[in-house]
């Protein structure tokens, strides 16, 4: 079906013009980043550089190897806990519901709209009391906490469209609730798992409020680090570029090669799915 | 196979059931049991801690030592006089307008444009889905630096008599006299709102997509025969048809807005005069770096009752629309 009242060249030039200005970002991006420090100047912003030069991603990469190391101990146990959680309660969410359950359901499902400000002070001083503020467990924990409402309604909403069926007949056969689970449930949920993984390891790896509050120098992740590289004396922009290139990578290599599922994750996310 | 074997051996076996029965309960109260952890955890670290936020929001506690004495609403109070604050309701609400208008438009005209059997659609699908994958802090530092103020951008827009300053310009477009401040769009925030465009179109855009392609190529079909234009078609058939989708795009990017922290943090901060200064931000630096908890809490919990103005109806709903 077309819209013939708009010609199709239009559409082109409009939906190139567009993609130019997203694209816009990541050029100036890379080009700064290549640049020696005396070449990054504003008025020579959308230049390409003269040399090549890749000075500023060993500076960057040295500054933020640390932190990028413990973004990556905190995203994969974080990723995997709440991928976890999040399939056993949306298998008991969606197969054995309960009186109330759906209550229940909904009440956990406010948990991920909250302005994370709004439990920050006493999360503070709870991981105080139990020695686990400024680590990497703790923000671990925050993580798979905050995590069940989101990962419980991807996964109810995915095991939602397997047929009672299927487990009616296993249950039969006697089967109970953990071994529909381990031989029903879990083959079936390859990608309710790549969804559901995608989508945490991309928000854990992002995430900033939690990172800024709970940890402090050495144990920070790299999106603090990355903005405290632009809090320090004089901006070195290119390093500033190379350092934010450095810190999309994860995410955005996921992005590329499983981008479908990420898409997945989003509109499973929003709650109607 | 297997499902030939189950139907056998149900047909045989009518005493099964009772056995069946009894099975089923105790494994309901096993299903309870690895539901059980998660409810506590969200009892507790949700309600549980929003409660304490509010308990903190309504103390004395200001300074670095926690004093847990009650003061009423005073803090409350002082908010609502405080300069600082009148300004973030300002731009929270310029941001949130701003920001859900253009990300709604051009999400769905994006997707209607990429309806019309594009060539290299799944190309330019990815072009306006990666920077959701980009953290706000990384959306920030490039803003920051694409923004400047005398960069690229702006020597273009000197030539034609414009100059904007971006996020630098105090200047409060519309503005008349509120509270303690000038009420009004300042114009820092538009620079804050074209890098969190630049982030989440891509979102709605998905949505709406997801949306259009849900709909039966039939019910097109129908309004054509019926001599409908194709940009009738749009008017009274599809765009109807998306409403729903659109709600949903507005309470996202509406929960989005209100908590924004991050994005305007690493960005432009609280500004020049708070001209781009939200509660997040303040709520981060008073509690965080000056030890006022007592402000900070009540700044949190007047952020959760807004996000709650839009989430608690359309959660009821979605509840409602499912059973």
């Amino acid at each position: 079906m077309a819209l013939k009242s708009i010609s199709k060249p239009l559409l082109y030039l409009v939906l190139i013009g567009l993609s130019l200005f997203f694209l816009m970002p990541v050029y100036v991006m890379v080009v700064t980043s290549l640049k020696p420090l005396d070449q990054v100047t504003l008025s020579d912003m959308w230049k390409l550089p003269s040399v090549l030069d890749f000075s500023s991603y060993a500076t960057a990469f040295t500054k933020l190897t640390p932190n990028l190391l413990n973004s990556f101990y905190l995203v994969i146990p974080a990723t995997l806990l709440s991928a976890l959680l999040g399939s056993l309660n949306g298998y008991v969410l969606s197969k054995w519901k309960f009186k109330g359950s759906n209550t229940i359901f909904t009440l956990i499902l406010f948990g991920m709209f909250i302005p994370y400000q709004s439990i920050l002070i006493p999360m503070i001083q709870f991981l105080r009391e139990i020695g686990l503020y400024n680590t990497i467990p703790g923000l671990v924990f925050v993580h798979v906490v905050y995590g069940i409402p989101i990962t419980t309604l991807m996964f109810r909403n995915f095991y939602a469209n397997i047929p009672d069926e299927m487990l009616e007949s296993a249950k039969i056969d006697g089967a109970g609730f953990l071994r529909v689970f381990r031989y029903i449930m879990l083959p079936l949920s390859i990608t309710g798992f790549v969804v559901v993984a995608i989508w945490q390891f991309t928000n854990i790896w992002n995430e900033f409020l939690f990172a800024v509050t709970i940890t402090t120098s050495d144990q920070q992740p790299i999106m603090v680090a990355l903005q405290n590289l632009s809090g320090s004396q004089i901006v070195q922009w290119n390093v500033q570029m190379a350092g934010a290139l450095l810190a999309a990578l994860p995410t955005l290599i996921v992005y590329i090669f499983l981008g479908k599922y990420f898409v997945k994750g989003l509109l499973a996310g929003s709650v109607k799915g | 196979m297997e499902l030939n074997r189950t139907e056998k051996r149900s047909a045989v076996l009518p005493e099964t059931k009772a056995k069946r029965n009894r099975k089923l309960t105790t494994d309901h109260l096993l299903a309870l049991c690895f539901i059980l952890p998660s409810i506590v955890l969200i009892a507790v670290f949700v309600y549980g801690f929003i409660g304490w936020t509010g308990y903190v929001s309504m103390s004395n506690w200001n300074t670095l030592v926690p004093d847990f004495s009650f003061a009423g609403l005073k803090n409350y109070a002082y908010l609502f006089q405080d300069y600082r604050f009148q300004a973030d309701l300002r731009n929270t609400l310029v941001f949130t307008v701003l920001f859900i208008a253009v990300v709604v438009l051009a999400g769905q005209a994006l997707a209607i444009f990429l309806d019309q059997k594009i060539r290299g659609e799944s190309l330019f699908r990815n072009i306006f889905f990666f920077p959701m994958a980009l953290s706000f802090v990384v959306t920030g530092v490039v803003w920051q630096w694409l923004l400047n103020p005398s960069t690229g951008v702006n020597l273009f827009l000197k030539k034609f008599g414009l100059d904007s300053m971006w996020y630098t310009n105090t200047d409060i477009l519309a503005g008349f006299k509120w509270g303690k401040i000038e009420f009004g769009i300042p114009v820092a925030i538009i620079a804050v709102v074209i890098a969190a465009v630049w982030q989440m179109t891509g979102f709605s855009l998905a949505m709406y997509l997801a949306g259009l392609r849900a709909i039966p190529e039939e019910l097109k079909e129908a309004a054509r025969i019926d001599g409908a234009s194709e940009f009738k078609v749009y008017r009274k058939v599809i765009i109807p048809l998306l409403r729903p989708i659109t709600v949903s795009v507005i309470i996202i990017m509406a929960h989005i807005s209100l908590k924004i922290f991050d994005l305007i943090y690493a960005m432009t901060g609280p500004g020049a005069n708070f001209v781009t200064d939200v509660p997040g931000v303040y709520m981060f630096e008073t509690t965080f770096r000056g030890n006022y908890y007592a402000n900070g809490a009540a700044i949190a919990i007047i952020m959760l009752l807004f996000v709650a103005i839009f989430i608690v109806p359309y959660l009821i709903s979605s509840r409602k629309g499912e059973s």
